[in-house]
Order: structure tokens, then sequence, then C-alpha cells
């Protein structure tokens, strides 16, 4: 009678093993003989077929941890104290060699970039097949074999073309599902998901997110889930371990995170993230008089034809005939994704292209009719805010020279009333005074992007466009400039044209939108109309794709 | 394809028109001429009018455009003039002094590339640092050797201090192998040199990362991923090295006493003998023009990426 006793607890025991098991890890990075401690104390498990996420901003030390538990911490890279057991094995003083005996067929890794993480001069067959003779799968025939059931299973058609193809042939979720054949291959125990769908379009990162919970089901794998996006983290994980600056913040099972979260940095990052909460700047605009009633811009019936070369002058038709109005001091959001047209329509109505035909009214002035230097002193009232704070300014110019610019190329000011235009507007963007003499890789992501703002703003233009002004950001740097974008729309009497593929964001900020899909607009009008009641298929689907519904709550 | 290589063949010939008329411009600058040096020596006791009869007989009185365009018209038409100071066809002195040139510069940049491959792959795959850093130092060290200097020194040692290679008449290879390693070292250093930056770049490509998570090992990686991706860069610097190959081959030629290209072109220099120096300079443009043709045609075979545009599938 002990005995069956005794041996029901040995079995529990034994299924009760978590997959891994993280023991106050600490890894540093030495940089000559500059060390820099950037995980502390982090300890985590992860149960056999269950999702754990890791959620954190840029620098949080996220992708770190799950580096060193796959072994792949970049060279200057070194675990400093810690255990990891995988399958109650503790894995943390392996060499490489012994490493490469668990990689890929007991843990395996699903990477960002989709694009980059395929060898662009191998054909997709080759990189799957990889994995399978790297751990002796069996022969040429039942490796060929097993790759196209792999490619089958990850639902690429045409699984047989696929495989004799090379990555740059394949769109950017495809190359997703391939790497999520590779990294399921062998069955592995456990699966690190690195941000596995940032990359991706929002439609797409919901098809790959399914198709990772779809196979955990089947083969039982349990997965590691690296995201900055807590909407993605609520939706898809049982577990949920928030870092923040190299340490654990807290972590427990994500409903009582999402629900009961005990650290002010969770609170503020559930605050911050977009998907996770309805309008909150929006309200404003239907307490705002809708007196002024005129348009600042008027895009009508726009048309805009690529050339493609080739002998029988064939054009590619990006934006289709689309045509909005937008209130003067609205926020009018163009969204779409990759490939929709959003980013040509925006060049064209900032004068940066003629279009193939349709007629755009910026404050009244048709600017398909201007040319050369009437064009030049049009740009005065219109600006543009790019989505790359890292690339948009020069990074040899100085913070005081990068907003200063725009001011020369217009009416000679004196040089002290330069410095006073340029000060004041450091003010509006909340910056301190003492920017003004640094370089922009001196500043953080946020204040680059605010250091743009200002560079926008210094000519006092009626009109900003805003092209993903938001997207490179982490949540709650997110979160500040929209609320500084708010604030400056409120006192300036600003027009935003605001082009982005985040729903959730334009849910958010945007009086009336406009949905592109292929370069037609498949929906329009105000916010609340768009999204309560789309008139599109499509828009039903980029709104359910949004991620952060299946979560339990709502905050 | 074929719209691409007509334009790229376009382009070649308009940079040997250009070449070929520079230089030409060039030598007729030059004070003196081949005729003077030759003929006005006193020993030959020539009168002032039998030396015009001899330009004359060159062609060399008419006008410099006339010249001109009669030069043109005889490359065209593949006679390159006759070398005043050897007395017979360009064409003949060319194909003579040929081979050596071709051998010393073929084996030299062979040697050249399993030099760089070599020093690359062992400042990657060595297991101690310091080591490693020694092979990245090398190429820099290779850089900085003068030609000259590299063979007298070879010779000095090679020949004379452990007598392995005799100085005066040499066979045939043995003849080639001080000539060939002083040429390959300063070639193989611009090589090895892109070669390790374009490893170390591929080696932080996300790909590697994902073929380490496969279980792949460091090797497995660095000759099947990185080997590849790393080389494809390496391919133009090498069609750009040729020109260092065939300057590296005048001065290899003069002090290891070759008869090539390298010293005809010194021999022609030395005597202004303007129509042997054009057609070097025509033919060593083409070599040069050809080689890089080559290489912009090798590319897409190597990178799928290059193959087929706008095929992309949604």
């Amino acid at each position: 009678m002990s005995a069956t006793i005794h041996r029901d607890r040995l079995m529990d025991d034994i299924s009760d093993v978590p997959v891994l098991a993280v023991n106050n890890l600490a890894v540093s990075y030495r940089n000559g003989n500059d060390v820099q401690r950037v995980v502390y104390d982090v300890s985590l498990r992860v149960k056999p077929g269950e999702v754990v996420a890791i959620v954190g901003e840029s620098g949080s030390g996220k992708t770190t941890t799950a580096q060193a538990i796959i072994g792949l911490l970049a060279e200057n890279g070194k675990l400093d104290a810690g255990v990891i057991r995988l399958n109650g094995t503790d894995i943390a003083a392996w060499s490489q060699r012994q490493l490469d005996t668990v990689r890929g067929c007991k843990i395996s890794l699903i990477p960002q970039d989709p694009t980059g993480s395929l060898n662009p001069v191998k054909t997709i067959g080759e990189q799957v097949a990889e994995i399978l003779q790297i751990h002796r799968y069996g022969s040429r025939e039942a490796i060929d074999t097993r790759v196209i059931e792999l490619l089958t299973r990850v639902g690429l058609s045409q699984p047989e073309l696929r495989a004799s193809q090379y990555p740059h042939e394949l769109s950017g979720g495809m190359r997703q599902r391939v790497l999520i054949a590779i990294a399921v291959a062998l069955r592995p125990a456990l699966i690190i998901a690195d941000e596995p769908t940032s990359a991706l379009d929002v439609t797409v990162q919901r098809r790959i997110l399914d198709l990772i919970d779809e196979l955990r089901n089947e083969y039982g794998t349990a997965v590691l889930l690296v995201t900055h996006d807590l909407g993605v983290a609520s939706d898809r994980a049982n577990h949920v371990v928030v870092m923040k600056a190299g340490r654990i913040q807290e972590q427990g099972p994500t409903q009582q995170i999402l629900t009961s979260p005990k650290s002010e940095y969770t609170r503020q990052l559930l605050a911050d993230a977009p998907s996770l909460r309805k309008a909150k700047y929006h309200s404003r605009s239907r307490s705002r008089p809708e007196v002024d009633g005129d348009d600042v811009i008027v895009v009508d019936n726009l048309l805009q034809d690529f050339p493609l070369g080739g002998r029988r002058r064939e054009s590619f038709r990006a934006v289709d005939g689309i045509s909005f109005r937008v209130r003067r001091g609205s926020t009018h959001a163009i969204v779409g994704e990759s490939g929709s047209g959003k980013t040509t329509t925006a060049r064209s109505i900032v004068g940066f292209q003629k279009p193939t035909a349709g007629r755009i009214l910026v404050d009244g002035t048709d600017i398909t009719t201007l040319r050369g230097e009437t064009l030049r002193q049009f740009r005065r009232r219109i600006q543009l805010v790019y989505q790359n704070p890292f690339g948009s300014l020069d990074p040899l110019q100085t913070v005081f020279h990068i907003i200063e610019e725009p001011l020369l190329n217009f009416d000679p000011l004196p040089r002290e009333e330069r410095a006073r235009r340029v000060q004041h507007i450091l003010d509006r963007v909340g910056l301190p005074q003492a920017v003004l003499t640094r370089k922009p890789h001196a500043l953080s992501g946020g204040q680059r992007q605010r250091v743009a703002i200002a560079r926008a703003l210094i000519l006092n233009p009626q009109v900003l466009v805003l092209d993903e002004a938001v997207s490179a950001l982490d949540v709650t740097v997110q979160a500040q400039i929209l609320g500084l974008l708010d604030e400056l729309q409120r006192a300036l009497g600003l027009t935003y044209l605001f082009i982005s593929h985040d729903l959730a964001v334009v849910r958010q900020i945007s009086d009336t939108v406009s949905v592109l899909h292929n370069g037609r607009q498949v929906d329009g009008g105000t916010v609340e109309e768009v999204f309560s009641r789309p008139v599109s298929s499509y828009t039903r689907e980029l709104i359910d794709a949004i991620p952060g519904q299946l979560s339990p709550v709502h905050v | 394809m074929s719209r691409y290589l007509i334009k790229r063949i376009g382009q070649a010939i308009v940079v040997l028109w250009a070449a070929f008329t520079v230089s030409f411009v060039l030598l007729q600058a030059l004070p003196g001429d081949a005729i003077l040096i030759k003929f006005l020596n006193p020993e030959l006791g020539l009168g002032p009018e039998q030396i015009a009869d001899i330009r004359a007989s060159y062609a060399a009185d008419v006008s410099v455009p006339v010249q001109y365009f009669h030069t043109v018209a005889n490359f065209l038409t593949g006679n390159f003039g006759y070398s005043i100071q050897a007395g017979v066809p360009v064409g003949d002195v060319l194909v003579a002094n040929l081979p050596p040139t071709i051998w010393l510069a073929a084996l030299g940049f062979m040697l050249a590339v399993v030099v760089a491959v070599g020093i690359s792959a062992l400042s990657v795959l060595t297991p101690f640092i310091w080591v490693r850093s020694l092979f990245r130092s090398l190429p820099s060290l290779f850089i900085s050797t003068p030609v000259f200097w590299l063979g007298i020194l070879l010779i000095q040692i090679f020949s004379f201090q452990l007598k392995l290679i005799p100085v005066i008449n040499p066979g045939p290879w043995q003849a080639l192998v001080l000539p060939v390693l002083t040429l390959a070292v300063p070639i193989s250093a611009p090589l090895a040199q892109v070669l390790m930056r374009n490893i170390d770049h591929v080696l932080t490509e996300p790909f590697v990362a994902v073929a380490r998570a496969k279980g792949a090992s460091r090797r497995w990686v660095l000759w099947r991923h990185v080997a590849k991706n790393a080389v494809l860069p390496t391919l133009t610097i090498a069609g750009i090295l040729f020109g260092e190959l065939l300057a590296g081959a005048v001065v290899t030629e003069a002090v290891f006493g070759l008869n090539g290209i390298g010293g005809l072109t010194q021999r022609a220099v030395t005597n202004q003998d303007i129509a042997v120096l054009q057609a070097i300079v025509v033919f060593s443009a083409a070599a040069f023009v050809i080689i890089n043709l080559v290489v912009d045609l090798l590319y897409p075979v190597f990178d799928p990426r290059l193959r087929s545009k706008g095929e992309v599938v949604a």
C-alpha cells in the first residue's frame, strides 16, 4: 500500500520536472576592460507544454536571457552565475560542443527577423534539411520526405516548389513559417521564440502565433516567448515574467499579472500598452467643438503609378483612387499593412512625387501643380516626422543644428532669433536645454523622436505627417510621445496625418481613418464608425488581429 | 540578361577607347622619341636627311591627329605597328613575352587566394585569441611590404643563403617559385582583409544564430553558411586587384630578370618605344576590363538574389 503511494508520488515528481528551470541567472558583457552586467538574478521555470512569456522593453535583458538559455550569447557575453536545467540537467556550464547535441533537437529557436534569419544563398529545402542532417535524422530520402512534410505542416502551399526556392522569393510570413518548420523539425521539448512576429504585419502575426499554438498542442512542446508586446503575451502565455533593466519585476499566471499587477512598472506597462486599452486621447475629439469645419487636406481620387522598367513600359499601381478629407486640428490616420500604399500616399501629399492622377489640396493649394520654388515654400506648411529616429537625424550634427536647419532654408533670421526659437521649441517637446550641444547618438530613441518632432515644428507648419513615427519605440516611450503629440495638437492647432500599421495606436489617437489594402481604400470614416462597423471584411480581419483581445481582461 | 550584356560590352569598349586615347596623348607629349634615341646615335653616322627618311618610313612625319586615326584604324584591324627598338611587329613582341607573364600572374593570383583564405580561416578558427590576432595583423604587414624589397630578400635567403634555388639557369618551374611568392604576398593582403571583414560581418547575421540553434558546430557554420556569403563581395576586390597584379608583375620581372610583359614594359619605357607601350596599355586595359566583366557576370551564378528580378511570390 505504502509502496504504491510512494511510486505515485515519484511519478508525480517526474511529470512535474519543468522542461526548463533557470535559477539565479546572471549575465554580463565585456567590452575591453569594461564589464557590464545586463541580467541579474533571473529565475523562471517552464513546464511541459506551457507558454511562458518574458515581457520587457528594449534593454530589459529579455533577449540576453533567452540567448543565455540556448547558449548563444554574443562572443563578449559571459554567464556569471546561475543554473539552467533542461529536463533536469544543468547545462549552464556545458561547452559549445556539448550544447550542439541538445540545440535543435531538445531546444530550438524561432528568431525575430524572418528576412535575415535564412541564408540568402541556400534553398529553403536545404535549410530545413540541415537540422535533420546535423542530428542524423536518416537517409537522404527520409530527410527529403520529412522536409516536404514539415513545409506542408506549417501551411506553405506548393511545398515542393518552396523547397527549391530561395528565401528572397518568399514573403516575410512564409519565411517565418519556414523558420517554424525548422524549429519543430525534431519535436523539441522547448522552443525559444524571440519576438517571433515583431517584424510582421498584424494579420500575419496572428496567423503565425496561431500556428505556433497549434504545433505546441500537437507536439506538447513548451514555448518561452520573448516579446515587447504585452498584448501578445496576454493572448498566448500561461505565465508572464516582466523584466526591466536586467531584473525580474514580477512573474505569475497571466491573468494575475493582468488583473492585479504588484509592481509599479507592470502597472505602467499595462497602462501604456495600446492594444490593451481603448481610446484614450480619442475621446477629446468629441469634447472639442466641431466648428472649424474647413478641410486642411483634401485628397481626391489619388492615383500613383510606378514604372516597372522593361520594354513594354509596364507600371505598378501603388495607390488606386484614394479620397479623403482632413478637418483642421484633427488627426487622420492612414492604416494598412506593408505594401498597402500608405507611405506612397504620404509622400504624394508632402509633394515628394507627382501623382499620376488626382488632386491634393493642402490648405486650399493644389500641390500637384506646384513646382520648383513654390513647392519648396509650400513645404514650410507641411512637415514630416519619419519612423526611424536613428536614421532620420544626421549623426554628425548637434541637436541644436538639427533643429535650427529648417530655419536656414527659409527667410533669413538673425542668429539670436534662431537660437531663441530652437530653445523655445525644445521646451515645447519636453527636452532639457542641455541636449542642444549633444549629438543624436547620445540620446535615447524617445529623445531622438522628440528632436525630430521639434525639427518639424520649428517652421510653424499647419500639418504634420507622421510616418510610423512611434512604431520603433517601446510602449512606455510610445505612450509619452503620443501624449506629447496630443498636447501639441491642442496647443498649436496642428493637423496630423498619422501613417501607421498599428490599429491599436490609431484607435487611440485618431479622429478619422482610411484603411488601405493593396492601394485601394477599403474603409473610411470616423474611428468609431470604422472600428465598430467596418464595411470591408479586410478591416474586420485587421481589427480582430490586434493582439490583447483573447485575454480575459481589458484594462 | 542579353540587354545587360550588350550594355556592359558597350561600356567596356568605351573604357578601352578612353585608355587608348589618353595613353596616346600622354605618349605623344613625351619629349624625344624612339627614332631619335635609336638612330641619332653618332656611331651610326646617319645624316639628318636619312633620319627624316626613316621617320617617313615609320609614318612618324605626319601630323599627330592623322597619326591618331592611323593608329586607331590599325589597332582595329589587329595591326599594332612596329617596335622601333626590335624592328619587328609589336604583335610578335607581345606574343613572345605574354606566356611568362600569364603564368606568373595566374600562379601569383592563385597563391594569393590560397594565402588569403588560409589567413582568414585561421583567424576565425584558431581557439587561442592571441593566435587569432596574430593572423589578423598579417595582412597589414603584407600590404606594407615593397615588392622589390621582398624579391631581393627572397633571393638573398633562398638562393644565396639556403641555396635552394639556383640563381643562374634555374629550371622553368624553379624560376617561377620566388617571383610567384613575391607577387602573391602583396595581392593576398587586401584579399585577406576584405575576406576577414566579410566573415566578421556574416558571423553577426541572424541566419548564423539560427544555424547554431539547429545544433551546427562553429566549423559547420563557417564552411556551409559563412564561406559563400563572405566570398561574394570579395569577388569585386579580386577583379580590381588584377590591376595591382599587372603593376606588381613589372617590378617582379625586373627584380628576377624575367622576360615578360613587365620586362618588356620596362625596356619600352627606357627606349620610348611608343608603339610597344601603346599596345601594352591597350592590352592591359582589355585584360582588366574583361576580367571585371567576367566577375560581374559570375555574380548571378553564385548569388541567387541576382538571378531573377521581380518574381517574388507574395
